[in-house]
């Protein structure tokens, strides 16, 4: 009896601490859409009788060119993506059917990139992209993402994990080696490829510091560049203008989360990520 | 193995390679060559000026700052957001109410950009009226200017990170939680054990190879998040928040001293490798796969 | 025969067309967004303008983001060979720009006596930072000082006459003790005044500095005074405020939020630049002020802000329409709108004598405090390798301002840092 007492009284602290994290955590989503949706006397008074208004949305909107930054960073994390997801499904084939000289070397070579992101080698790739004449293009700044370690990892770990017998059974049926790719192993590393194009795409819908290096101009500038160069302080905050914009740049990740939440954890389960 | 198969995996490999030895490899080793090289100025064009730039960096006393500031970041938010994460996993893995939401909840971080939720959090640690301050004033706390007062800035910042990892890293904790078997639990409770037993002694062990990756991806990160300090603070009050990533921003890109930058970058560099050593030859000893 | 004439004047436009394509002159034009939405409004309806009027000249304005962010994009761009062909930048950045042989001096291009007689018509005070061995390298445009702004409602609920700013260190000091005001606990509700010391504070404290009757650095910008006992009693006067009277918040305080603490009624006094009038002016929900910054040994603020650069790597051609866009922007006409529509100050004493700001000055007196104070107004400290020296003096300041340095120490630290990266350039 006290042994189900206690259990149940460690339930409720459990309750209570999980839910006061998870206020916590969500509360800069409260109070941006609190300002975003309040005029702006109301972004530090917090009074329940605060008229709406959607006006901070129509300024922010007019404020900054939005919609061309919400082309380059679609354009931009689909063109890494696509060149993420074919480039690395070749390389980590080629690792796992095939044997050459140097393997083992070349894996290594490889492996390097989990702990050296080219953020911080950014002096020097700025100087490659200048000879290259790629500043201030969006292949500029995807160039240096192109070919991922992690994807080579995961998928060669995934490829692995593939029963001998599907892969003799389609040799047997007379399959190249580029059929077996695309029939066999591809379709069943899908819940891998879901996990990693999520990894992927929230990583470079919201990465900063590279793309404000090789960005100039409207043309080729992401949505966390356009906010940054937005909400330049030399003139004070507007926290009503910077929080409609914040919801504005999150909301087609945040809405995609929401929706599909569940399969993207259980696309990380299947994916057995470790 | 046939040479037709050989060339056809070299042809496979080599769009990717190349890719990776052109933006990893190869600014790797040009970094450290440049660091042994003077910056080139108009009329000075870069001479070999052999170990001057670490030198100066040795005598750089805003470096030391820096790489003090980003042990003391790292040391806080690796146990911190792993440790938040876990327990994340475990309440939303459970049966309680509502965890539908909590999940959602833990999960924005990630989702929202650095760049704007910085600005976010500037309003709460500003001080009067900041949303810290409204709360804190309603305990009857005293005023307290977060970011501008050297001995809490950098916690601020710190904060600020555990708060956007820590979401992220839960979801692997929840990948491998729904992979164990829940008869395992059952098992437990039937001969007894408690739950803290029962975690130390069976979940803990299950979820090390998860712990170890997600940990490595906090050491690379505690080296790699600058957006908050570029928008929160700039390195300041005196530097009590420069991180080793945005003192080499500031070298590199607004003092134009390539040469120096290099070295900074070098230290990164080493750093970086030196974990994946330790990984490599401590860490995955200890981990079944 | 309607066809055939439709087709004649087609084919002749296109014509038309191609010619001028093969003639247009691009200028791209990188410009500091300080001031957020209008204002890149008004320059593209400026550079619109512009190209109307000279068909053979495209100037293509790129917003680079705060004017930090600008000159790094700028000289990025200048060491990787695409340089832009003229830019707005920080005055200060003038040094750096030279050394890294970035522009070229603006009296290249002034060869007739109305050229001349327009490089004469600026004020002079915002003429000294683009001057350097002779030459002038930038020419002012969008320019501001530090003035300080007073929440009218605060005076007159602490005693104080309304219609007056403090004139005198002493007197912000008296006045800022009555207008701070403390809740039950002790707890500061409203502080009395706030000088703002995140991101550069270096150019609010050189208004302190002036008063005070001394000069950060020499002309030849490799040569500092941080640690001149004048200097140190000035961040002393600004260290005791919050220090020994309690009047203005502690450690450092953020610049972004001040204009936002003044409109919160957080703090009775700010300063701050000219060019958050609009701003203020529009969000404050009571009746302020806008006074020059009160006397110590004189009155004084630095100017600030940016001057127009040509960029040496451009072509002549793009050189040459640079220039004659850069005296098309500042024509009296058009620089009184610029100072209208922003809150910066118009840069010529023509401009001030149009029909326009003539009129608003008249509607809205705090609009010309701003010029009035110009004749206390000296040059932003500039230095070479400025990022660094300027950086330096900052990290002092703050120091000095969190209370981990006396303001002694900190501006001998800063002035031995200055001395060892100037050391070159002797």
């Amino acid at each position: 009896m006290s042994q189900a007492g206690s259990q149940s009284a460690a339930g409720i602290v459990d309750t209570v601490a999980a839910w006061l994290l998870a206020i916590l955590w969500i509360l800069p989503l409260l109070y941006a859409v609190w300002t975003a949706f309040h005029p702006s006397e109301y972004s530090a008074k917090f009074t329940l009788l605060a008229p709406l208004t959607l006006e901070n949305f129509e300024r922010a909107w007019q404020a900054a060119p939005f919609a061309r930054y919400f082309l380059n960073t679609t354009l931009l994390v689909t063109l890494i993506l696509c060149s993420q997801l074919v480039l690395c499904t070749l390389a980590a084939y080629a690792f796992v059917r095939y044997e050459f000289r140097g393997k083992n070397v070349l894996f290594a070579l490889v492996l390097v990139q989990l702990m050296i992101m080219p953020d911080i080698l950014l002096v020097e790739n700025y100087k490659t992209m200048s000879k290259l004449g790629l500043i201030d293009t969006l292949f500029g700044i995807g160039l240096p993402y192109f070919a991922s370690a992690f994807a080579i990892f995961l998928l060669r770990q995934t490829f692995k994990s593939i029963p001998k017998e599907l892969v003799e059974a389609a040799t047997m049926e007379g399959a190249s080696s580029m059929q077996i790719l695309w029939r066999v192993y591809v379709p069943l590393a899908k819940p891998v490829y879901v996990a990693f194009a999520l990894v992927s795409v929230s990583y470079h819908w919201n990465n900063f510091l590279w793309p404000l290096v090789v960005t100039n101009s409207v043309n080729s500038r992401p949505l966390t560049v356009g906010l940054q160069v937005f909400a330049s302080t030399d003139q004070g905050i507007d926290w009503s203008i910077i929080t409609a914009a914040t919801l504005l740049t999150a909301a087609p990740l945040l809405l995609a989360f929401l929706l599909f939440q569940r399969q993207f954890v259980q696309s990380f389960m299947r994916a057995g990520i470790k | 193995m046939n040479a037709g198969r050989q060339a056809h995996a070299y042809l496979m490999l080599l769009p990717a390679l190349a890719l990776l030895v052109a933006f990893t490899h190869y600014p790797a080793v040009a970094t450290l060559v440049d660091s042994f090289m003077s910056t080139p100025k108009p009329n000075r064009p870069s001479v070999f000026v052999g170990l001057e730039n670490y030198a100066s960096m040795i005598d750089d006393p805003i470096f030391w700052q820096a790489l003090r500031n980003n042990l003391w970041f790292a040391l806080a938010t690796i146990p911190l957001s792993v440790g938040l994460a876990l327990a994340m996993a475990l309440w939303v893995n459970g049966k309680m109410m509502g965890r539908g939401l909590l999940r959602m909840a833990y999960f924005t971080p990630t989702v929202l950009p650095m760049i704007a939720v910085a600005n976010i959090w500037l309003f709460f640690y500003t001080p009067s009226y900041g949303l810290l301050e409204q709360v804190g004033g309603f305990f009857g706390l005293p005023s307290h200017n977060w970011l501008g007062d050297k001995s809490t800035a950098l916690a601020s910042i710190t904060a600020v990170a555990v708060w956007k990892e820590a979401g992220f890293f839960m979801i692997f904790y929840l990948a491998a939680l729904q992979g164990i078997s829940p008869s395992l639990r059952e098992a437990a409770a039937i001969e007894g054990a408690g739950r803290w037993f029962f975690f130390r002694r069976v979940l803990w062990p299950l979820l090390m190879p998860t712990t170890i990756f997600v940990l490595v991806n906090a050491v690379i990160n505690a080296f790699r998040m600058v957006d908050h300090v570029v928008v929160m603070t700039r390195g300041g009050p005196d530097n009590a928040t420069s991180l080793l990533l945005y003192h080499l921003y500031e070298v590199g890109f607004k003092f134009w001293d390539q040469g120096y930058a290099a070295a900074i970058t070098v230290v990164l560099l080493g750093t970086l490798a030196a974990v994946a050593l330790v990984q490599f030859f401590v860490l995955d000893k200890k981990a079944h796969y | 025969m309607k066809f055939h004439i439709a087709t004649i004047g087609a084919a002749l436009a296109v014509t038309l067309v191609a010619q001028a394509n093969a003639q247009v002159t691009e200028v791209p034009f990188y410009f500091p967004v300080a001031v957020g939405g209008p204002i890149t409004k008004l320059i593209d309806q400026f550079a619109t303008d512009f190209n109307k009027d000279n068909p053979t000249i495209k100037v293509a304005p790129i917003y680079a983001g705060s004017y930090q962010d600008t000159i790094v994009k700028a000289l990025t761009a200048h060491k990787a060979g695409t340089p832009p062909v003229a830019s707005v930048l920080l005055s200060t950045d003038t040094f750096t720009l030279i050394d890294e042989d970035a522009i070229v001096p603006i009296d290249t291009f002034v060869k007739s006596a109305d050229d001349k007689a327009w490089l004469g018509g600026f004020y002079k005070a915002f003429l000294q930072n683009g001057q350097i061995g002779g030459k002038t390298w930038g020419v002012p445009f969008q320019r501001s000082t530090v003035v300080l702004y007073w929440n009218k409602e605060a005076f007159k609920e602490a005693g104080l006459d309304p219609s007056k700013a403090p004139q005198t260190w002493s007197e912000m000091t008296s006045m800022s003790q009555k207008l701070t005001k403390k809740d039950a606990a002790g707890k500061v509700t409203q502080y009395g005044v706030q000088i703002p010391s995140s991101g550069f504070p270096y150019w609010l404290f050189q208004g302190l500095t002036t008063e005070n009757d001394v000069i950060l650095a020499n002309d030849a910008g490799n040569q500092t005074r941080f640690d001149d006992p004048k200097v140190i009693e000035a961040l002393q006067y600004w260290v005791d405020l919050s220090k020994k009277h309690g009047v203005h918040p502690s450690g450092v305080v953020e610049w972004g939020t001040t204009p936002k603490d003044f409109m919160e009624k957080k703090v009775a006094m700010i300063w701050t630049t000219t060019g958050n009038l609009t701003n203020i002016r529009s969000n404050a929900k009571f009746d302020f002020g806008v006074a020059m910054l009160p006397q110590g040994k004189k009155r004084g603020s630095p100017t600030g802000g940016g001057n127009f650069f040509i960029f040496k790597k451009a072509t002549p051609a793009q050189q040459e329409a640079a220039f004659k866009f850069a005296k098309w922007l500042t024509q009296p006409e058009r620089a009184a709108q610029w100072g209208i529509e922003t809150g910066y100050v118009a840069v010529s004493p023509a401009a001030w004598d149009t029909p326009a700001l003539k009129k608003y000055a008249s509607e809205y007196p705090p609009a010309s405090v701003a010029r009035d104070q110009l004749q206390y107004a000296v040059a932003e400290l500039s230095t070479h390798d400025n990022q660094r020296v300027t950086k330096a003096l900052n990290d002092g300041l703050q120091a000095a301002l969190t209370g981990s340095k006396t303001p002694e120490a900190a501006m001998k630290d800063a002035q031995r840092e200055a001395e060892r990266l100037l050391r070159s350039y002797k």
